[in-house]
């Protein structure tokens, strides 16, 4: 199979071990060095179920261009000892080219990784750190595996002198010394595929995990209020945000359950504070009530859902697409409202700015699909844009003429209607739940039901979202439509299958509710059949396109549940064959 | 309309609108809502600084009736979104309003929270040991032997009254009281002292539902000032909740905790922030 030219120069490794190892430390410092040196990256880490230590996974792939998706095989996989970790031979395919590197005093390749044709290599680790006063088998992997790869193994110390030199200098003669060892050692272990080179300088980039991102994006977005309850696969948002909104004069709270996080937010947004919280399925299952009030009362407020496995308490630490339909239609009653997903990690940051922006341009609450895989997962990746998107609500901002009633719930053509801030001089009303009247008043009529209703629709129907509502990109009679952390490995795939001569387009909203007919009928002109790619076993995606959008005819599928993220050449394989 | 004036004096009913309540004639919320007016007025509170936030039930549907910013949100979750408004605006003025089964039952948990967490605001509850707005069902205050309900069983719950002031001092709640809304003007003079007081103050008020409970009635002949004055030790307070009949009036627990308050007063810039992820 032929890769696109664009990661053709890519390395996909991982380092295994059981707690205390040393293999997430390794990893980082190969991440850290790959970043001195110009590269781009992906590291993700998968753990045993163990709260500390255990086995655990460092998952790299390191680029000279920028990537967004993990590669179909694992070119190297280095073990520091093999206690548990064929627990995670389906997240590290492996095949003929790969290199399994083993310490043969640490235990048997095991069986299930064995049998895939790799190349094994022994390194005596364990036995090589001994050589050295204080020098430990982590870093004669690191040494190895740079040296193995391509990777200066100069700049490897240098980032080494950058962490412990300056604290730990005996720690840091040790590192370079069995890094150097680990290098040393490599040299006769065979070519494996080299890192490609970097084409001029390095660019500026960033290191951020689509955790951070979303959390930042939210900051710059306006975001001065979070309250929340810590869950798997979410947290880092919310310990980025617990130290960093105060630092702009914001607020957070952990509250003592979601259902207390959404509605301070909604309570902190009726006061005029942009508003966020952050959530996985099950929290998000206890605050769709809650996103029923905001909808209903007109509060924007943001939630980002960092999707896990599910149903119930599911897979926590693992990635999966399964909470389309409760974002798109856990409400009960008719309530419109906002749902949006980012599509790569450095996406979290743009989509979820995007999403304040919207939520506090229309008044409505806003859900923004991320996933673990997305959130967990760290980059090095190109600056992001400094998009302009500031959360501005449109307020009464002069005083009302003598005896005019403010209405909170003026029926206006756009359907927004100006929101008084607390602490507003003659505006005071209050915010309802209940079905009300243009001022606010509780009402069970049914003339002032459809008139809130077709307001608060037209909010969203009526807004102008521009070019950002999907990744539309190719042409084709093929296309992919997906979304998410899929939309990486589709972009791949679409790449290489043109290097095959298969012309596909890639369909990707990310903005998933409300719904856009017409840029999405523009989108599919000239489209004769089309793949929806997805992790969700039963196919979310899949059905909210049939239902919502008028589709081709031709429709495949690859759809699956998590957590084994779907792979290019699943899809380019699909293209291939659909392309006949 | 003129800007804020600090010469103005607001009597109670500058904080009344003009929309009739659903309450029934003789519901005992009439007076806690004179109360709370009363009490704003006293205070002199400028009505666009001041919100009253509500769950679900009768007496949830106060803040319409009210001048000052509101907001009736959903069952059980008053305490919440009232705690994000003051923490998000300091400089306003929250009283939470419900009743027992909101503030109890389905919003027991933010109850505990709110006493722990200790937010500067006020929750006033309008306590009928009944739901009334779904027609009489038993709440988690009622009599353990209380059967005139349809869901009911014969004989009544059998289970113990939650006792919402012990539960409040126990939580570590800043403030407690218990009124009567038959004695508005006492009523009031609490609900002033429990907006002056820092930190999270909570007033019980007994409120008959004459509906669906009308023995209550009886309440005004059994009701009584408590004996002892207010205290600032917990273990004597809640030496005395335990052991009184439920019908002593007034002031019982004054604490001393700081408010909460995790607003940051940083001025880094976005640019600060970025910095950080910057290679």
């Amino acid at each position: 199979m032929t890769q696109n030219k664009g990661v053709s120069g890519s390395v996909s490794l991982a380092m295994c071990g059981s707690g205390g190892a040393g293999v997430m430390t390794a990893a980082n410092m190969l991440l850290d060095a790959a970043a001195e040196a110009g590269y781009y990256a992906l590291f993700g880490r998968s753990s045993g179920p163990q709260i500390r230590g255990g086995e655990a996974a460092a998952i790299v792939r390191l680029s000279p261009e920028p990537v967004t998706s993990v590669d179909d095989t694992t070119e190297i996989l280095l073990a520091i000892d093999w206690q548990n970790v064929q627990r995670f031979a389906a997240e590290l395919p492996l095949d003929k080219n790969s290199v399994i590197i083993t310490d043969p005093t640490q235990g048997e390749v095991p069986e299930v990784m064995a049998k895939s044709g790799a190349r094994i290599v022994e390194l005596h680790m364990k036995d090589l750190a001994k050589e050295i006063p204080g020098g430990r088998p982590n870093m004669i992997a690191l040494g190895a595996v740079a040296q193995l790869i391509g990777l200066s193994v100069d700049v490897v110390c240098e980032v080494l002198g950058q962490s412990l030199k300056k604290k730990r200098a005996d720690a840091y003669e040790a590192s370079v010394a069995a890094v150097k060892k680990g290098a040393e050692a490599a040299l006769s272990m065979g070519t494996t595929k080299q890192l490609g080179k970097l084409a001029g300088e390095p660019a500026k980039r960033w290191s951020i995990t689509g955790n951070e991102a979303a959390a930042l994006g939210a900051v710059r977005g306006g975001v001065r209020f979070c309250a929340a309850y810590p869950i798997t696969p979410a947290t880092e948002i919310l310990e980025y945000l617990s130290s960093a909104l105060p630092k702009v004069g914001g607020t957070f709270v952990q509250a003592e359950d979601e259902l207390a996080s959404i509605n301070m937010c909604i309570g902190g947004s009726f006061g005029g504070a942009a508003s966020i919280t952050a959530t996985s399925g099950p929290g998000l299952s206890l605050m769709i009530e809650a996103l029923g009030m905001a909808t209903a009362s007109e509060t924007p407020v943001v939630v980002v859902d960092v999707q896990r496995g599910g149903p119930s308490t599911g897979i926590p630490t693992k990635s999966e697409q399964s909470d389309l339909n409760i974002a798109l239609y856990g409400l009960h009653g008719d309530g419109p409202h906002l749902v949006v997903a980012p599509n790569s990690i450095g996406d979290c940051l743009m989509t979820t700015q995007w999403a304040v922006h919207l939520a506090e341009m229309t008044q409505t609450p806003c859900i923004v699909l991320s996933d673990q895989s997305l959130g967990q997962s760290r980059t090095i990746m190109p600056v992001p844009a400094d998009v302009a998107f500031v959360g501005k609500r449109l307020t009464v901002t002069e005083a009302l003429p003598e005896g005019q009633v403010y209405k909170r719930y003026a029926n206006t053509a756009s359907g927004v209607s100006p929101m008084a801030i607390p602490g507003t001089l003659g505006c005071q009303y209050t915010a309802d739940g209940l079905e009300h009247t243009e001022t606010g008043l509780p009402s069970s009529q049914a003339n002032d039901h459809s008139t809130q209703q077709d307001k608060r629709l037209r909010k969203l129907t009526g807004f102008e979202y521009g070019d950002l509502w999907a990744t539309v990109e190719g042409e084709g009679d093929i296309a992919v439509m997906c979304w998410g952390s899929c939309v990486g490995a589709a972009r791949e795939a679409i790449a290489r299958a043109a290097a095959d001569g298969v012309k596909a387009r890639l369909i990707a909203p990310r903005l998933l509710y409300p719904t856009r007919p017409d840029v999405m009928a523009k989108a599919l002109a000239g489209v004769k059949k089309v793949l929806v790619v997805e992790l969700s076993h039963l196919g979310q995606f899949h059905r909210y396109l049939k239902g919502e959008y008028d589709l081709p005819a031709e429709i495949q599928q690859i759809k699956r549940g998590g957590p084994l993220p779907i792979r290019p050449n699943e899809i380019h394989s699909r293209l291939l064959s659909m392309g006949k | 309309m003129t800007e804020s004036n600090c010469a103005i004096t607001y009597s109670a009913k500058d904080y009344k609108s003009e929309t009739k309540p659903v309450w029934c004639p003789g519901c005992g919320d009439y007076s806690v809502l004179s109360s709370i007016t009363k009490a704003f007025a006293d205070l002199n509170l400028e009505p666009h600084k001041t919100s009253v936030v509500s769950g679900i039930g009768c007496s949830s549907r106060i803040p319409a009736y009210t001048t000052t910013y509101g907001f009736h949100t959903i069952h059980g979750r008053a305490l919440v979104v009232g705690a994000g408004l003051k923490l998000a605006r300091p400089d306003m003025t929250v009283l939470v309003a419900g009743g027992d089964g909101d503030g109890f039952s389905i919003g027991g948990n933010h109850f505990l929270h709110a006493c722990r967490r200790n937010v500067d605001m006020t929750y006033v509850v309008m306590d009928n040991r009944v739901y009334g707005m779904t027609k009489g069902q038993p709440s988690p205050t009622t009599e353990p032997d209380w059967d005139a309900s349809a869901m009911a069983p014969p004989g009544g719950t059998g289970m113990t009254p939650f006792n919402p002031l012990a539960i409040a001092l126990a939580a570590g709640a800043n403030f407690v009281a218990r009124c009567f809304s038959g004695d508005p003007n006492g009523t009031a003079a609490v609900i002033a002292e429990a907006i002056k007081h820092p930190g999270f103050s909570f007033v019980a008020v007994m409120s008959p539902c004459i509906t669906f409970r009308e023995e209550q009635r009886e309440w005004k002949n059994v009701v009584r000032p408590s004996p002892v004055d207010s205290t600032t030790d917990a273990a004597q307070a809640a030496k005395r909740l335990m052991t009184d009949d439920g019908f002593n009036m007034g002031i019982l627990y004054r604490g001393a905790r700081v408010p909460y308050s995790p607003k940051g007063a940083g001025q880094a810039t976005i640019g600060d922030l970025e910095a950080e992820f910057a290679l």
